[in-house]
């Protein structure tokens, strides 16, 4: 501590040190966080169904997504994650998932939403079993903190089959 | 700055950077405001370095005091016998 070089590298790191643990602790208040989000989502329309020349079964449908997210944001969140994938069984793999629609959620404000939107990314099977197919259409997220832990959980939304011809 | 002082920055800098960092975070948690809580951080850590980081004169309360000149006469500091370098004068 006797020149002003040795004092303000001592502070420095003794301030970024104390920094660190405040993140730290920052990231640990979020485990105290139980959210209950909720969701639903309504397919209104098979838009068009069809065995691609190749093969592969592909689908394109609109859905209307309503979604109740704001019990996710915490003082530490910058940012939630959130896509829909269709999941279902085939005989070859047990668990198939497709990402049909995904979005950047900034902040708590806009984490109550609803959308009418048809499928974003391309709903396509490997094979051509998406004939009557039953799935689930499911919720993910990924929470983004400001600092430490991501989260990621999900929500299953049952009960979808898919149309028995081509269309 | 002298001994007593340097133990006094030493500890004000500590105490001052832990108390700011209890109060930016509670401020920051109850106010649900992650940037409150960096700002009042930062805001602690500059008036922390302003407020020990300086050779200020409190800091400078309690000089050394060294002894008189004449007093150190009388006390010769004891001389090192320079080793006998034989090497070196061998070398020369």
């Amino acid at each position: 501590m006797h020149s002003f070089g040795y004092r303000a590298n001592a502070l420095l790191t003794f301030a970024v040190t104390i920094l660190a643990l405040m993140c730290a602790i920052a990231s640990f208040s979020d485990t105290f966080n139980s959210p209950s989000p909720s969701s639903q989502i309504q397919i209104l329309n098979i838009n068009w169904f069809q065995k691609q020349p190749h093969g592969n079964d592909e689908v394109s449908l609109t859905m209307n997504i309503t979604a109740d997210l704001r019990s996710l944001f915490t003082w530490n969140t910058k940012q939630v994650f959130a896509f829909v994938a269709a999941e279902y069984e085939t005989p070859k793999n047990s668990l198939n998932q497709v990402s049909l629609w995904d979005a950047i959620i900034p902040t708590k404000e806009h984490a109550s939403f609803w959308i009418q939107t048809a499928n974003k990314y391309r709903f396509v099977d490997q094979g051509s079993n998406l004939r009557g197919k039953e799935f689930n259409l499911t919720l993910h997220w990924h929470v983004m903190p400001k600092t430490g832990k991501m989260f990621v959980d999900k929500l299953v939304m049952s009960g979808y089959r898919l149309p028995e011809e081509y269309r | 700055m002298d001994w007593q002082g340097q133990k006094l920055a030493e500890q004000l800098m500590q105490i001052l950077l832990l108390v700011f960092a209890v109060v930016a975070f509670t401020a920051g948690y109850l106010m649900g405001s992650f940037q409150t809580m960096i700002q009042i951080y930062a805001g602690g850590v500059v008036l922390t370095t302003l407020i020990t980081v300086p050779n200020w004169p409190w800091f400078n309360r309690h000089p050394l005091q060294w002894l008189d000149p004449s007093e150190a006469e009388k006390h010769p500091k004891p001389q090192v016998q320079p080793v006998s370098s034989k090497k070196k004068s061998a070398k020369k």
